[in-house]
């Protein structure tokens, strides 16, 4: 663990992982890879999460940045006719950078419970305001318009593969960006944060500068999620900032784990497969499927199922 | 010598406890400087005035001629004052070189090192090698060479008290406060440590302070005492005259004696 000697192998793994879905795409059947771009949706929305989480705070209303997100693309389409996925993503990663730089501001005096808690009623604040919104469908939400790159349609038959090259291009990006934040000293000064914040100020660092800064980037993922999942579903609705849905977030990232950047992904992948067995299984009890297998991995892998990948932890 | 550390007249109060009155000590560069008293005596509440963490109701104190008073903990820490705890603040999820690289690695970023687009590593300030050498270099002489990766939770007292002023020679600072660095560490190990601590302090060159119990390890180390009393520096001279000194040995020495009696009788009781 000392001299970061063990080889970083997240880069290649993140490559490969968008080589496999460029290579296999085609051959997977639409509803996988569907399944697949909701899951690295949310996926970068719980790497946020994890960011936050890394230094000790956990946010119950992450979903006020996906719905943003969301929300950035639904209206590109409504308003300017914008139709651009990626355009999307990054307009969507831009709204939600607005607004955490203000309200991050008043985020980052608060830890613990109340920083959850304000996170939530953020979250709920916005929901509020869009289920009253006439002009944008209310609590029926709106359509989106059929994703296109680059200014061109895919026809039916590939819409769900260029998709999903899309959206995991841009997140494997994302996520080797945010790998090389936590190399840097103040990436690395989360852990540090979570133990003793004391300290961190006796060193000389400011720790309320330091979660501004990871509440701005985590908002950034959520944005990017939060467009990608509403090009992949092509509807949006303010469900996207409900309190259940940061709730599905905190779910998976606990079920991942903070090891790696990568494990969002999995844990994400895993949960959307958990639900959609257990919901094909026995509709009515899934939710009890998904809290026995987050149980599971509580009692079992406290440090989440990226645990079943690193080495074990020294010391 | 240069003075390096002025405070002038402070007084603080809180409600209607006097915790400093009319406060007055200049600290000369790279001396060695052991502060006395006993329990709310207001040695603590001086070195949490002087990085910050408490302002002072009047007075004003300067560090390097530069008005210090005002600033805030992390600034101060930045300017190159630092300051280990009685009770070791350490990174208790991390090892005991994570902990030194969590220290370099705020050292580094605030002087503008090791930000995000920059390459290769960087050179730690005061130090010239690399982070990780540095960590090396600063535990080995703190004896921490064997506990690397060790977790720092599971340390024992002595070490853990080792790696909270080790953390705080990250900095590289100028002064450097040391509270309580014995306490808590068995009477046969003090010195053994004292010496370590300053032996690897003085290797990098800085101004001491450290508040201490026990004369005899004041009266090996400090080259000037400032007994505290009720708030008030009753005694500001060098150990052999301060300790002798007949309010120091009525309020302090013997008010420490008196202490260690009831600690020695609490544990024969």
């Amino acid at each position: 663990m000392r001299l970061d000697t063990n080889r970083d192998r997240t880069l290649p793994i993140l490559g490969a992982v968008l080589l496999a879905v460029i290579v296999f795409g085609p051959l997977l059947p639409k509803w996988a890879l569907f399944l697949l771009t909701i899951a690295i949706a949310k996926g970068l929305v719980s790497l946020g999460l994890m960011l936050q989480l890394r230094a000790g705070l956990v946010s119950f209303g992450q979903a006020l940045y996906y719905c943003i997100g969301g929300y950035t693309a639904g209206s590109l389409g409504r308003y300017f006719n914008i139709s651009d996925m990626l355009l999307q993503m990054i307009c969507g990663a831009f709204a939600a950078v607005f607004v955490a730089l203000i309200l991050g501001l008043l985020l980052a005096r608060y830890r613990g419970i109340f920083y959850g808690l304000l996170s939530m009623a953020l979250s709920m604040i916005l929901y509020g305001l869009l289920a009253k919104s006439e002009s944008l469908g209310s609590t029926d939400g709106i359509n989106i318009l059929p994703s296109t790159v680059f200014g061109i349609r895919p026809s039916q038959e590939w819409l769900r593969y260029v998709v999903i090259v899309t959206g995991c291009s841009v997140a494997v990006f994302a996520t080797a960006l945010v790998h090389r934040y936590l190399k840097t000293p103040l990436g690395r000064l989360a852990p540090a944060i979570k133990d003793n914040e004391i300290r961190v100020e006796y060193m000389g660092a400011s720790v309320r500068q330091a979660i501004y800064v990871k509440y701005v980037i985590a908002a950034a993922l959520s944005g990017i999620g939060g467009a990608l999942a509403a090009t992949a579903v092509g509807h949006i609705d303010p469900d996207m900032a409900y309190w259940t849905t940061s709730g599905e977030f905190i779910f998976i990232t606990i079920l991942a784990g903070t090891r790696s950047v990568a494990a969002p992904f999995l844990g994400a992948m895993i949960f959307e497969i958990i639900r959609t067995v257990a919901f094909d299984i026995s509709p009515n009890t899934w939710q009890m499927t998904l809290g026995i297998s987050l149980l599971l991995v509580i009692v079992f892998l406290p440090e989440g199922l990226w645990s079943l990948f690193g080495r074990r932890k020294a010391g | 010598m240069a003075v390096v550390l002025d405070a002038r007249g402070i007084n603080k109060r809180f409600g209607a406890v006097t915790a400093a009155q009319d406060i007055n000590a200049a600290i000369e560069q790279d001396s060695v400087v052991g502060l006395i008293g006993t329990n709310g005596a207001g040695k603590t509440t001086f070195i949490n005035m002087i990085t910050g963490y408490i302002k002072p109701d009047t007075g004003s104190i300067h560090f390097q001629g530069r008005d210090i008073t005002a600033l805030a903990p992390r600034e101060i820490t930045r300017i190159g004052i630092c300051r280990s705890f009685q009770i070791p603040q350490l990174y208790a999820s991390l090892s005991v070189f994570e902990n030194m690289m969590v220290s370099l690695g705020v050292v580094l970023r605030n002087a503008g090192l090791g930000g995000y687009f920059s390459r290769g590593r960087p050179i730690v300030p005061g130090y010239d090698a690399p982070a990780e050498e540095v960590a090396e270099r600063i535990l080995e002489r703190f004896g921490l060479g064997d506990y690397l990766d060790k977790n720092a939770q599971v340390l024992p007292g002595g070490v853990r008290k080792l790696l909270d002023i080790a953390l705080t020679m990250a900095a590289k600072p100028s002064i450097l406060l040391l509270d309580e660095p014995t306490s808590g560490v068995s009477a046969e190990e003090k010195f053994g440590m004292m010496e370590m601590v300053m032996s690897a302090v003085k290797a990098e060159g800085a101004t001491v302070l450290f508040v201490e119990h026990d004369m005899e390890v004041v009266s090996r180390f400090a080259e000037r005492v400032l007994a505290f009393y009720d708030g008030r520096i009753i005694a500001d001279a060098a150990p052999e005259i301060a300790l002798v000194d007949p309010e120091v040995k009525r309020y302090v020495v013997g008010g420490e004696l008196h202490r260690m009696d009831v600690q020695q009788g609490a544990k024969n009781a």
